[in-house]
């Protein structure tokens, strides 16, 4: 019996490892969005000065990483591993970033779940004994993605309502073993669930079962339930993957009162993303610029942060496959003393 | 003329539009536009293409099933004149100022332009 | 073998996978070592137990879009056919005054068609490039779409987007990725069409 594991899927951090740094970076777009004034750097547009996109989002998962190194008084040196992914092919502004830090890394892809997923390992890095700080980042940015996935951005298409905008930003925490800030003690991995989704259009439709399933797991694992939780945060299911879940939690007899979705807190309604935000930085720049603040505060407790993600490529999409879906959940709380 | 051409302009996008808000598979406008280039070349073939352009004129030459029309009167005009060779090459001959200017435009707007996302 | 189209509760869901799945690796096992005729059958009892896989969760799915489906917004679709309308009628009425222009100043009418395109083709580049064109597709939709400016539109805007990865393979190769299906399928149905009147004349 494995000892840190908790039931089928959970893990338990004893030592509760400590996010003692975070920082986001983010476009125009989301500066102008609800939670504009929390994060700690806006551009002031999608090129950040660089020549291409893909070069625009590498530097901004650089900014994003050096932000949260630089609150903490730290140098990449001190960190000992380096965890990162976003969307790109073979996750390049993830690699292109390590580069620049010249720490041990890992790259990581679990499409709009990476950050949860980096979080999970980070845990595991620090519960196992094997570093003291883990730095962790994820970065999407709308127009590399709709490059990459969808059509040219010049391309005068109408976007289904169904249709989620890809958030154009980079968070990044650093963990540790001791210091203060909040406290990470479970995080439960997800398996890929797939129903039968294939419009690469409708992301939540596709990935709402996946985020039931770990959280269904996660309850079973740990004896608890949605009221041992101030918040339950999916990354970005956006509004119409949000509505089913709920629907799922209903059936269930859940009550769902407290969730909500990294993909409607990112942008207000009158933004025109019809369903909501997604992409790796979604669920990341919302975390640490608006709920680590409200765990911090006491407005929160204890969250549970629950990563989507859609794992498909655009040749699969073509190739008409169904899409698999991931989400890892990670129990976020304040230091109660 | 001008109100008969803004007219049937108008409903032929409206089909287009149905077409992608109706029907539950992913339409994108390559498809949309391969429709109707086809589309608009079948029913210049049988002859159905030509009454609406003397109708709505401009209202049927400028949407894509137009260049369609183009394609399929050039591909039969060079067979008049030219027999089977005619059939190859009249459809791209008649509207190869078309795409000329469309890869002239193209190429020239992508070297001074940047894309603004 | 199990029924099929049986919405089976998760217990039995995963029993029936976890049987396939163990069944899977052992006629898998068994068909590496076989030879000739004996793999083929493997081969054949390996690929009916993948099917087996795909068929068990059907019933499963099909009852999970049918919940999903039922949260879809709408698409706007009133707005969208009338915003279509008017759009695609006005590229077409620009296109009508610029054709009666052109005639009026002496052009032929074949002539006067070709550069009336010609100067929409333009006109769709050029709004493209000042960054136009997909605003305005947002709110119209096939409107902007169908007239040749929108295959003006299709052109430009895929060689913009890639001219960082360079002339040849960025806009080069990139100008015809939506322009080149165009010309593929409407080349060969003008020749399907020329053939035709060909040996039907």
């Amino acid at each position: 019996m494995a000892q840190n594991k908790i039931g089928k899927q959970t893990l338990h951090f004893p030592s509760t490892p400590i996010i003692t740094s975070w920082a986001s970076v983010v476009g125009p777009m989301e500066g102008k969005g609800p939670l504009g004034e929390k994060y700690d750097l806006v551009l002031t547009d999608t090129l950040a000065g660089e020549k291409t996109w893909e070069k625009a989002e590498q530097k901004m998962m650089q900014f994003s990483i050096e932000l949260a190194l630089e609150k903490r008084n730290l140098l990449p040196k001190d960190l000992d591993f380096y965890l990162a992914g976003d969307l790109l092919n073979q996750i390049t502004c993830a690699n292109f970033t390590a580069r620049f830090l010249n720490t041990p890394f890992l790259g990581l892809y679990g499409a709009c779940s990476t950050f949860a997923e980096g979080l999970c390992m980070a845990g595991v890095l620090l519960e196992g004994g094997f570093a003291e700080k883990v730095g962790v980042s994820a970065s999407s940015h709308h127009d590399t993605a709709e490059k990459q996935f969808r059509t040219p951005t010049e391309l005068g298409d109408q976007r289904p309502m169904t249709a989620q905008w890809t958030v154009t930003g980079s968070a990044s925490i650093i963990i540790e073993k001791t210091g203060t800030g909040i406290i990470l003690t479970h995080a439960t991995i997800g398996k890929i669930i797939d129903l039968g989704n294939s419009n690469a259009q409708d992301l939540g439709s596709a990935m709402a079962p996946a985020a039931f399933d770990t959280l269904k797991t996660h309850f079973e694992d740990l004896g608890r339930n949605e009221n041992d939780y101030d918040l339950i945060v999916t990354g970005d299911l956006g509004l119409l993957g949000h509505g089913i879940l709920k629907e799922l939690l209903k059936e269930k007899g859940i009550s769902p009162d407290r969730f909500n979705d990294c993909g409607i807190m990112v942008y207000s309604p009158d933004q025109d993303t019809h369903c909501g935000g997604s992409g790796c930085g979604c669920s990341g720049v919302v975390l640490t610029a608006h709920l680590i603040e409200r765990l911090l505060s006491g407005y929160y407790h204890r969250i549970l942060f629950i990563g989507t993600g859609a794992l498909l490529s655009p040749l699969t999409s073509l190739q008409g496959e169904t899409i698999p879906c991931i989400a890892h959940a990670v129990v976020l709380e304040s230091r109660g003393e | 003329m001008l109100l008969k051409a803004f007219i049937l302009g108008g409903l032929i996008c409206v089909i287009g539009q149905l077409l992608m808000d109706l029907t539950p598979f992913n339409i994108t406008p390559a498809h949309i536009l391969v429709g109707y280039v086809t589309t608009g070349a079948v029913l210049s073939g049988l002859g159905l293409y030509q009454p609406l352009v003397d109708w709505g004129g401009a209202g049927a030459t400028v949407p894509l099933s137009g260049f369609g029309h183009s394609l399929a009167q050039g591909a039969i005009e060079g067979v008049k004149s030219k027999g089977l060779l005619g059939a190859l090459g009249g459809g791209l001959q008649a509207t190869s100022i078309g795409v000329a200017v469309a890869i002239v435009f193209g190429l020239f707007f992508a070297t001074f332009a940047r894309p603004k996302g | 073998m199990i029924a099929q189209n049986v919405l089976l509760n998760e217990q039995e869901m995963t029993k029936w996978l976890n049987e396939l799945q163990k069944e899977h690796q052992k006629v898998l096992f068994w068909e590496a070592q076989a030879k000739g005729e004996e793999r083929k059958k493997f081969a054949g009892l390996r690929q009916e137990i993948e099917r087996q896989q795909q068929r068990i969760a059907r019933p499963q799915q099909i009852d999970y879009q049918s919940t999903a489906i039922k949260l879809v917004p709408p698409q706007t679709v009133i707005k969208n056919v009338i915003m279509a309308f008017l759009v695609g009628g006005s590229i077409c009425l620009i296109g009508q005054i610029i054709y009666n222009l052109f005639t009026q100043s002496g052009l032929g009418l074949k002539d006067a068609a070709a550069a009336t395109s010609s100067f929409l083709v333009f006109l769709g580049a050029l709004f493209t490039a000042l960054g136009y064109y997909d605003e305005l597709g947002k709110v119209a939709g096939a409107g902007s779409i169908v007239p040749i400016t929108g295959f003006a539109n299709s052109i430009v805007s895929s060689a913009l987007e890639f001219k960082r990865e360079g002339y040849i393979y960025g806009v080069g190769a990139r100008l015809f990725t939506v322009a080149g299906p165009i010309l593929v399928y409407g080349t060969m149905v003008s020749i399907l069409v020329g053939l035709v009147y060909y040996f039907v004349r």
